[in-house]
């Protein structure tokens, strides 16, 4: 099942990868214009230490680092899975329908679903402020908090794609709400882009426990720091994100599997 | 006479058609009302940091978060209103329709866009703003005149939104696609606006010069006015300046396009 699906995922991708492709200049602008739209964010933040010197008691690099991890895990995810946006607008027209009778599996399908190469933008520029954070950061590093990097970004990205999953799921049930969507996913990235000491303690609990977006980065970054973080956890937890992230993804996969299994076509 | 009630028929149209998608509306108030959320918090972090930065207190850092949420979708500051459809209508020549009308081209769309900036105000930005002005301290004027000259200066950041846009627009007839106009719309409306950070607190000649573009009109100059923070003439005098300019150039661009307009198909 899974082969099937990352097999099904790669032909559609590569079939949208390949029609962008047909015009280069288009896509070449696309990629530009992702980069920049998508590091607005980051501008907005240097814009601010234009005038400040700490934000919420981090510092730039500090706030870079975090910044990095949420982007480039968010936009592994928003490549992969970002084009589930369209769903709704998909079961509205009803060619929705036309997917569940492919012999493919319909979440490869629905994520590769106009695969959008220029999403790499979002990657690349949230990349280069990692790279930028990470070697300007004052950290003591060792081996574990080595490690701790890559695993963060991956994890990053298993728990943004479950929300994206998840989200779809949602779609399913409430028929044309992407907007709600939106505020987790873009919401989240945008969230754990500044330190979670600006935020209210109550924002800072619902995104450690209730929506777990804190493990992409806040929770293990502030160990990495040396800083407390806002809600009192355990110290192992700092590196339990790809748990976090298992614990994201199974349940929703199953709120996916729900969502088909109800879906009605508009019938038309 | 006959011709303004015509125009007010299409924007009436523009309101009902936007009215009629609920479950989106609603999704779009609960995305604003998170957004303005994490922004309220980033923006009192920083104005404890820096207090009376851009001229603003606390108070006021706060107001002009909500305000922008609920500006956002009813300026089209991403883009997305009477633009895309008028984009698309040119692609497939669809607009030829349009021109065939005995309507102005362009009074047309600010019709319908002005339409659905009302629907947008009413259905989508207003309750963010009540959330906000709910659960954080904002600084509102008690006196009706300032709500006045609010509400004028939201009609003529209207109108400015619509006549970036048009141009906007109008550039699909010599490049026949909307895609690389769109994005830089989007990333110049949603910058110079003021929507990542008050332009006040813009540093230094940058900041001097976003504060004199088109965009500052739409965001910077209502939330000013609103909260007593500029000269009521003066925000209306820069507004309508922009306004005609941009309509100008707008009808302009619309005389030389519609002249070298063929209508592809059979």
């Amino acid at each position: 099942m899974l082969v099937e699906g990352v097999r099904a995922y790669g032909l559609i991708a590569g079939m949208w990868l390949r029609a962008g492709m047909t015009y280069r200049a288009s896509f070449a602008a696309t990629l530009v214009g992702n980069l920049v739209m998508t590091g607005l964010d980051f501008v907005a933040i240097l814009l601010m230490f234009s005038q400040v010197d700490s934000l919420g008691g981090w510092s730039l690099p500090e706030v870079a680092l975090l910044y990095g991890l949420s982007v480039t895990s968010f936009g592994i995810a928003d490549l992969v899975l970002g084009s589930m946006d369209v769903l709704g607008a998909r079961m509205r027209d009803g060619s929705f329908d036309t997917l569940l009778v492919r012999p493919a599996p319909v979440l490869a399908q629905v994520g590769a679903d106009r695969f959008a190469p220029r999403r790499l933008g979002r990657i690349v520029q949230g990349a280069v402020v990692l790279g930028w954070a990470l070697v300007s950061v004052d950290v003591d590093w060792s081996v574990p908090k080595v490690l701790l990097v890559p695993v963060m970004v991956v994890s990053g990205a298993a728990i943004f794609s479950a929300v994206f999953v998840a989200g779809a799921a949602f779609q399913i049930f409430a028929q044309d709400a992407a907007e709600v969507q939106n505020a987790f996913t873009y919401g989240g990235t945008t969230l754990l882009q500044y330190p979670p000491s600006v935020f209210g303690k109550d924002l800072v609990r619902g995104a450690t426990f209730l929506v777990p977006l804190a493990f992409v980065n806040w929770v293990p970054v502030c160990h990495l720091l040396g800083r407390p973080y806002p809600v009192g956890l355990p110290p192992w937890v700092s590196f339990a994100s790809p748990l976090v992230a298992v614990a994201c993804c199974v349940p929703a996969g199953l709120a996916w599997r729900a969502a088909l299994r109800a879906y009605r076509s508009t019938g038309s | 006479m006959g011709s303004a009630r015509l125009y007010l028929a299409v924007a009436v149209g523009g309101f009902r058609r936007y009215a009629s998608y609920r479950a989106a509306t609603a999704a779009g108030v609960f995305t604003n009302t998170v957004f303005g959320l994490i922004l309220v918090y980033t923006y009192l972090a920083l104005w404890e940091e820096r207090p009376g930065l851009g001229g603003y207190d606390q108070a006021q850092a706060v107001t002009y978060v909500w305000l922008g949420q609920c500006l956002y979708a009813t300026l089209a500051i991403q883009g997305g209103g009477a633009e895309k459809d008028l984009m698309d209508r040119i692609r497939t020549g669809e607009i030829a329709v349009d021109l065939y009308r005995p309507a102005d081209l362009q009074l047309w769309w600010l019709a319908g866009d002005v339409g659905r900036a009302l629907f947008q105000m009413v259905g989508r930005g207003v309750v963010p703003f009540l959330v906000g002005w709910l659960f954080f301290p904002m600084a509102l004027p008690g006196e009706a005149g300032l709500w006045a000259a609010f509400a004028v200066t939201l009609l003529l950041a209207a109108v400015v939104s619509f006549a970036i846009r048009y141009l906007a627009a109008l550039s699909v007839f010599w490049l026949m696609d909307g895609m690389g106009v769109s994005q830089v719309l989007m990333i110049l409306g949603v910058f110079c606006s003021g929507m990542v950070l008050p332009l006040n607190a813009f540093p230094g000649a940058f900041g001097d010069v976003v504060r004199w573009l088109p965009w500052a009109a739409q965001i910077q100059v209502p939330a000013d006015v609103l909260m007593g923070e500029t000269a009521v003439p003066g925000a209306f005098a820069f507004q309508a300046g922009w306004a005609v300019v941009l309509l100008g150039l707008g009808r302009l661009v619309q005389s030389a396009a519609t002249r070298r307009v063929v209508v592809q198909g059979g």
